[in-house]
């Protein structure tokens, strides 16, 4: 019956509740929305870069990521590796050699390169590397060539087919210097990337620099991005000496993280304005409410109600009213969120030329992180479970004597 | 056994500097059964004096004795529990909750001390007949006139079975059929069921009921007479 009473008590004023109702749903709609599509950017934004650059998660030789330099690579122990890929979390490892060197061919000048050894065929699975083919075909044992970039290629005025003439330094001062044939040529889109990489096979940069077994990284790639905590944890039980370390893409590009989180930062500030604003209404709610019933309370607090069970009633109706805000606004974003989760609003002129210089997709998919539902849906529930806490000192403080008297 | 006695009681409310002696040395005792009237000028403590009797006031000096229990001792939670067991309240309006029915309202009080949902549903048609409200248990206050209110407020009074019912002027909004209405139902509680009323009012027509009038001034019995 107290639910009764607190249901039948939000429609005795139905403007009244209808206005603080629709302010509710309208709050929660705007926080979730915004969210949404800063979450739904933030995601989209870092896979970008992660699968661009480092991917989730690295096994390293000792101290690589500080100076990388091949003489930091490592040779990865087949048993422990044997292990890691065992693990349930682990999808796969793929070994990667990186390197500098200068980069020449007949017809131009030199130009500095970086030189990523790979398994072409794991870097296309995972990664995607096929779908930035322009042209040719990716490096692999049999056909000991190389892929360029298709900026690089144009600096050094290379087509398919041409030959490009490495010359650099091999593992612990060795030469390394070597004369191939480019097979293939890829758009990587970030501009830096896209000017220097050249892509060999894995086993040829071994044998080209010297290093022979060894790997600057070997990339995990993990069955979940969400529990890489987790995953490092277990997978440092495996790897328990201390001449390789595992690190994960949190580790290797704070800055990116740093970054993500002072546009968030200002985001959420606009959400805390938007909060209070909503919780001043629903305070002046609870304000007249709490002043009208009164006579009310003090007849219920006389005949013998409890001020506890009175209390309650209170807390249920402005739960109830906040409840059915949070239900509208939830449902209302939901629809709006989940089109532009799967037709994600493409960015045009400016922005778009921006993005797609940092290899990200020019596009705002939303989030549907039912995370964002629920933060903020709790959120606007206890800012009114606070608020109505006015009503329940009241009631506590209630007399009956001067609440009656008219 | 008196169902209510005071000794010496007095409320003194502070009215910036000066003392109002709102209810001033009252001796009172009411025996079951009775059908008794609080009359006096607007002003003279009819109010407080029952405010104090139902628990609802504090007295500044003397006691209240409800069956023989001490009921200025007791604790806030435990005198609001004492009046929904022992007193049955009638007020001059706003009575009932406006959300719930005839019906719901009277059940509302047994629902308070936790009676089964039959118990409580027959006893408040029970309650409503006896009013003359059984055409209109399912409506809520905002739909039923002043007089009906007042009925459906004497039924919840009776609900828990108190050893009496509180009433300050409970005709003072009602039209002179209304008034005769209710004082007919309230008298012939009091006769058949032997429910123990006591009321106060400054009408004259509640005055020519009553068989017993306490008379007060300045928060004093200036006269106290059964008829
Ligand atoms: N809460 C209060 N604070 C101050 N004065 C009060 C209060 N309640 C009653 N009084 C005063 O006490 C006196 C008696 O009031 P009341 O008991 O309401 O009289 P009645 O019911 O006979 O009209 C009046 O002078 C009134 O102004
Ligand atoms: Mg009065």
């Amino acid at each position: 019956m107290l639910l009764k009473i607190a249901w039948r008590n939000i429609w005795r004023n139905k403007r009244r509740s209808f206005i603080t109702l629709t302010s509710v749903a309208f709050a929660l709609f705007f926080a979730i929305i915004m969210r949404s599509m800063q979450t739904g950017t933030y995601d989209q934004a870092y896979s970008s870069v992660i699968n661009a650059t480092t991917g989730y998660m690295q096994w390293q030789g000792e101290g690589y990521w500080d100076k990388q330099s091949l003489d930091r690579s490592f040779h990865p122990d087949s048993h422990q590796r044997k292990q890691i890929l065992a693990h349930e979390g682990v999808l796969d490892l793929l070994p990667r050699l990186e390197s500098f060197a200068l980069l020449a061919s007949n017809n131009s000048d030199t130009k500095p390169g970086f030189l990523k050894g790979v398994d072409a065929e794991l870097e296309a699975k995972y990664f995607q590397l096929n779908e930035k083919l322009l042209a040719g075909e990716l490096p692999n044992s049999q056909n000991n060539g190389v892929l360029l970039a298709s900026g690089l290629a144009e600096n050094l005025s290379l087509g398919l087919g041409d030959t490009m003439v490495i010359i650099g330094q091999g593992y612990h001062g060795m030469s390394a210097n070597g004369k191939y044939p480019v097979i293939g040529i890829a758009d990587l889109k970030n501009p830096i990337a896209n000017k220097s990489t050249v892509y060999l096979d894995l086993k040829e940069l071994q044998f080209l620099t010297g290093a022979y077994g060894q790997v600057s990284a070997e990339v995990i790639i993990p069955k979940s991005k969400d529990q890489l905590i987790e995953l490092k944890q277990d997978l440092a039980l495996i790897i328990d000496d201390e001449s390789s370390d595992l690190l994960t893409w949190q580790e290797m590009m704070p800055e990116l993280i740093e970054a993500m989180e002072a546009d968030s930062a200002g985001g959420l500030a606009i959400l805390f304005i938007l909060y209070l604003v909503i919780g001043f209404g629903i305070f002046g709610t609870i304000l007249m409410l709490t002043a009208e019933r009164k006579p009310e309370y003090g007849i219920l607090l006389s005949i013998g109600m409890s001020r506890g069970r009175m209390a309650l009633t209170s807390f249920m109706e402005t739960g109830l009213l906040s409840l059915l805000g949070i239900l509208g606004g939830s449902f209302l974003a939901w629809p709006l969120a989940a089109y532009y989760h799967y037709n994600p609003i493409e960015l045009g002129g400016d922005m778009d030329a921006m993005m797609e210089e940092y290899g990200m997709e020019p596009l705002l998919p939303f989030s549907l992180d039912g995370d964002i539902w629920l933060t903020h849906g709790s959120i606007m529930l206890i800012i009114s479970l606070l608020l109505s806490f006015y009503a329940v000192v009241t009631i506590y403080r209630l007399n009956p004597v001067n609440a009656m008297r008219r | 056994m008196s169902v209510i006695e005071t000794k010496k009681l007095s409320r003194i409310y502070q009215d910036g500097d000066s003392l109002i002696h709102a209810v001033n040395q009252v001796d009172l005792q009411v025996e079951a059964g009775e059908f008794t009237a609080i009359i006096g000028p607007s002003g003279s403590g009819k109010t407080t004096l029952l405010n104090l009797i139902g628990g609802l006031d504090t007295p500044s000096e003397g006691t209240v004795t409800i069956e023989n229990k001490p009921i200025h001792q007791l604790k806030d939670s435990e005198l609001i529990n004492f009046r929904l067991k022992h007193i049955g309240f009638v007020f001059q309006a706003y009575n009932l909750i406006p959300v719930l029915s005839a019906q719901e309202n009277v059940e509302f009080i047994m629902l308070l001390q936790d009676q089964s949902k039959s118990a409580r549903e027959s006893r408040a048609k029970e309650l409503l007949k006896a009013v003359g409200l059984e055409q209109q248990m399912h409506k809520r206050p905002s739909e039923l006139s002043g007089g009906q209110q007042q009925r459906v407020a004497v039924a919840r009074a009776l609900a828990s079975k108190p050893s009496f019912v509180l009433a300050d002027e409970p005709t003072a909004n009602l039209d002179s059929k209304s008034t005769e209405d209710l004082l007919d139902i309230m008298h012939r509680l009091n006769k058949e069921e032997g429910i123990t009323f006591l009321f106060s009012t400054h009408d004259q027509r509640v005055i020519d009921r009553a068989e017993r009038l306490i008379y007060v001034e300045d928060g004093q019995i200036k006269s106290d007479e059964k008829k």
